[in-house]
């Protein structure tokens, strides 16, 4: 009886295991098959239409023709730049915020935090990024026009907010969940030292939460390097490099979300884009494996201690 | 207790699977036997007259953002006469339009240009065009720019400010203010257009000027911009836009001087079917251009086709 | 000493209201947001776009959006928690496992147009589906998998080590231990992923354009599942809510109509929101009853 219980057991766990790694497996293929989508769309770019990789990278020219026979530029240091620019405006812009209103719904305001700040901040997850993006065409780039009194509001500057309000929810509730899953002993323990309640947050809870905190800021980054949409409707799309907060200039996705639908099939100018849209997700690793390093060795020290 | 939710939500999951794999099979026997049984019992019941009401199936049609409110507008009259027939038609450009038409995945494919221009080499041939209706395209400045006095601009000038030449509206008669070139992105077709005959195929300067994906978000642009400048198909200035037209060389951007071949900027809005289209297409294209549906047509600011008395530029 | 005490509790007391003034700055930045939205929505409503028609209404965009986000999290939430329980329970760690997450945790920054399009290849062209709301829910689930299965695995491994060698240690399978200590410890923290991932999927517009299409006809009271105008069908086209908005915004013509579905899309995800709150916080009781 017990004998046939065990084996069940067992069964069972062999079973939800299988379950478990097959769906594992499924997202990690899924992963490869959709890298592999865009290295076979963007690779065109190199192999048929003969650019170099350095043209790509490293040159402002940018007119790609939208035709199969070639022979234009696809120079794409403009949307390079334009994307790091807004993306790192952004970031810039959200994480102290961020980071802030996590600490204060899950550390200094908890009831109030808990019951009605962060539903109110999760709905902002839930908008679209056209209505974002509307809002700031209306409201955002008339302002910037009266204030900084210029003709046109349509700027880096005003990307680079609409996309920090895009990306403060995603940033603030995964952090507000690392901050959670920090032990109350932890925060007992600094107390029971004697210390004020911003020495426990600043030296025992901020830092124990860190590799989630980490996680918020990459999902949010990544949402940054890959929304198109709205940072299109206020950044004044201009193929030029961006001189100043007050310039405008394109973002790899702008351009790609822009172009791809009216491309030619096959043509250098769809090429291009795929090229982007691969150089995209080569940036995007970069960036996350680099923070990953970071906060591997930030853990690993403390570790060490 | 949770065992048996996550069961059900497992099995909810399998389903969903299941349906996805099954999807493909079931969605295409759907599609080709309403579209046979509506094509036999045309043939065996020939001599009643009327029966084309029964008509049923679905049309998807996918392409140029410009020519999407039309399509939307005929497919809700079109739907008040035949209720069962379902008719999506997709903004997207005219670019991903042709390809699905071309690869079947859409009945037709909406485009500024000739197919020719964004498919491979074999592929246009089985397309079939249905040039539907004519599109104007108006350039458009803020309402001040037109305060201050400019109703009118000859080509030269026109090219002259749109490849980043004249920088001031004063050089043109109009304020002392900067031009703010207000554009589409280089592969649109509107622009194409544009540069075609407005611009007599000089190519705008794009490090000078903000590209706008769409033209809502265009209009949007030059509405709030003070000293701009940009173009639209006159079907976004139907109803009170809050920006100005402009003339060129004297002739009003408007349908009679298209149809009368005064006005240089216009092209053929063409629906692209693959192959001859079948009963379902064939009706939706028809009822688009007949003449019951141009006046509707004229009041939502397209042209129709056969009042025109010029056919070459 | 006193000296660095009197230091030490000024500085907290000027973080605390740095803190509490960052939260408020955000809640009067959201609210003006979201007042600016749902009234200005609301405002220029007319009762009449509250109906089910084909065109100048938003009942049939509003049952899409519901139906195809749930059918989305219906395939995207058990692939994603079941893969983020592979990457932090079963997998080998290694330099390759960890490639694999950085892999995974950069697809969710693809632009959503990229995805569309891949959908479009695979679920049109390869599977034949036809313009569907299947296929755009498989797309947006595949925009969701990341953060899914980011979240789920961020969940577990921020769970104390003890609770899965004291489950092990009480001779529990690992199966065991995941199933009936580490998972429901960790619901909340993977609820907030399944509502980041809802929202992405209610405020998807680019990647649905590809694959869903924009049909609006339904035919209520057609509950014929294969008919193309039958609401229940998922092999139909279907326009979004926010597909609507950006089809709307395109055209520039009826504005009123998009400021409303935005009103009534925030509206949706308010009631989402609140709604899996209330679920996961009545599910943690029930645990920490369970525990007593």
């Amino acid at each position: 009886m017990i004998e046939k219980k065990k084996q069940g057991m067992f069964r069972k766990e062999y079973a939800w295991r299988g379950i478990t790694v097959f769906f594992g497996l499924f997202v990690i293929a899924l992963t490869i098959i959709i890298g592999a989508f865009l290295v076979y769309k963007g690779s065109d770019t190199f192999l048929k239409f003969g650019h170099s990789i350095w043209e790509f990278l490293g040159s402002a020219e940018w007119d790609p023709v939208d035709s199969e026979e070639g022979g234009g530029s696809v120079g794409a240091l403009i949307f390079i730049t334009g994307s790091l620019a807004v993306c790192g405006l952004a970031l810039l812009v959200a994480t102290p915020f961020s980071l802030g209103s996590a600490i204060f719904m899950t550390q200094i305001s908890e009831k109030f935090g808990g019951k009605f700040y962060r539903p109110v901040v999760e709905i902002f997850a839930g908008i679209p990024s056209v209505v974002y993006g509307w809002t700031g065409l209306t409201v955002l780039v008339p302002a910037i026009k009266t204030v900084f009194h210029r003709q046109v509001g349509h700027s880096v500057l005003a990307a680079g907010l609409v996309l920090a309000v895009m990306i403060f929810p995603t940033i603030t509730s995964v952090s507000a969940d690392a901050l959670t899953a920090v032990p109350d002993e932890c925060r007992n323990a600094a107390y029971g030292l004697g210390s004020t309640r911003w020495q426990t947050i600043w030296r025992v809870v901020v830092p124990a939460a860190a590799p989630g905190i980490i996680t918020g800021v990459i999902l949010g980054l990544a949402r940054a390097f890959g929304e198109a949409l709205a940072v299109a409707m206020v950044i004044g799309q201009t193929t030029a490099l961006p001189s100043g907060l007050f310039s405008t200039t394109k973002t790899l996705t702008t351009e790609i979300a822009a172009q791809m639908g009216n491309a030619m099939e096959g043509g250098e100018l769809k090429s291009a884009l795929w090229t982007m849209a691969l150089l995209l997700f080569l940036i995007s690793l970069l960036f996350i494996t680099l923070i990953h390093q970071i906060s591997g060795r930030s853990e690993k020290e403390k570790g060490g201690e | 207790m949770k065992k048996k939710m996550l069961a059900a939500f497992l099995a909810v999951f399998m389903v969903t699977g299941l349906l996805a794999g099954c999807g493909g099979q079931s969605s295409d026997n759907g599609n080709s036997s309403a579209a046979a049984e509506t094509g036999s019992a045309d043939s065996d019941t020939g001599s009643q007259s009327g029966e084309t009401k029964d008509l049923s199936g679905t049309i998807t049609a996918a392409g140029s953002s410009a020519l999407k409110p039309l399509v939307d507008d005929a497919a809700n009259a079109f739907g008040e006469e035949y209720p069962d027939v379902a008719i999506t038609a997709d903004a997207g450009g005219s670019g991903e339009g042709l390809k699905q038409v071309a690869e079947g995945t859409d009945d037709i494919g909406n485009s500024d240009v000739e197919a020719r221009e964004k498919l491979d080499a074999d592929q246009p041939d089985k397309l079939v065009d249905h040039q539907v209706c004519v599109i104007t395209m108006a350039p458009i400045v803020n309402n001040d720019v037109k305060e201050g006095g400019v109703t009118d601009l000859t080509k030269d000038q026109l090219i002259s400010i749109f490849t980043g030449q004249t920088t001031n509206w004063k050089d043109v008669g109009g304020p002392d203010e900067d031009i703010v070139l207000v554009t589409r992105p280089t592969s649109s077709g509107t622009r194409a257009t544009f540069e075609k005959y407005a611009l007599d195929g000089n190519e705008e300067a794009s490090n000078a000027s903000m590209e706008t994906d769409d033209s809502g978000v265009l209009l949007q642009n030059v509405k709030d911009t003070k000293g701009s400048i940009g173009y639209v198909a006159l079907s976004y200035l139907v109803g009170d836009p809050g920006v100005s037209t402009v003339a060129i060389d004297g002739v009003e951007p408007t349908l009679e001087n298209t149809y009368s071949g005064d006005y240089p900027v216009w092209t053929y809005e063409h629906m692209y079917t693959n192959g001859e289209p079948n009963e379902v297409c064939d009706a939706f294209i028809k009822y688009i251009m007949s003449d019951q549906y141009g006046a509707k047509m004229e009041s939502l600011g397209y042209g129709v086709s056969s009042k025109m008395t010029v056919t070459e530029h | 000493m006193k000296e660095r005490m009197k230091r030490a509790k000024r500085m907290d007391r000027f973080m605390t209201a740095v803190f509490y003034a960052v939260a408020v700055f955000f809640m009067v930045l959201l609210a003006a947001f979201a007042g600016k939205v749902i009234i200005g929505g609301l405002m220029g409503a007319k009762p009449e776009m509250f109906g089910f028609e084909r065109q100048g209404t938003l009942g049939n965009q509003l049952f899409n959006t519901i139906y195809l986000v749930l059918a989305a999290l219906v395939c995207s939430v058990p692939v994603g928690v079941f893969a983020g329980i592979y990457l932090a329970v079963y997998a080998k760690q290694g330099p390759l496992t960890k490639f694999l997450r950085i892999c995974i945790e950069t697809l969710s920054s693809l632009p959503s147009i990229v995805v569309g399009l891949f959908g479009y290849l695979v679920f049109l062209v390869f599977l034949g589906m036809g313009k569907s709301l299947l296929a755009g829910a498989l797309s947006v689930s595949i925009l969701t998998l990341p953060l899914l299965t980011t979240t789920t695995e961020d969940a577990i491994r921020g769970l104390p080590e003890g609770y899965f060698q004291a489950s092990l240690g009480l001779g529990a399978t690992k199966w065991q231990s995941v199933f009936h200590v580490l998972l429901p410890a960790c619901v909340p923290r993977i609820m907030t992923g399944v509502i980041l991932a809802a929202g992405r999927g209610f405020g998807e517009a680019a990647a649905l354009l590809y694959t869903t299409g924009s049909g609006s006809t339904l035919r209520w009271g057609n509950w014929d599942i294969t008919s193309p105008t039958s609401p229940l069908n998922l092999l139909r086209p279907a326009e979004t809510l926010s597909t609507q908005i950006w089809n709307l915004q395109i055209n520039g013509q009826d504005p009123a109509l998009a400021n409303l579905a935005a009103a009534v899309l925030m509206l949706l995800v308010l009631v989402f929101n609140i709604a899996a709150n209330i679920w996961s916080r009545r599910i943690e009781a029930k645990d920490s009853g369970e525990k007593a």
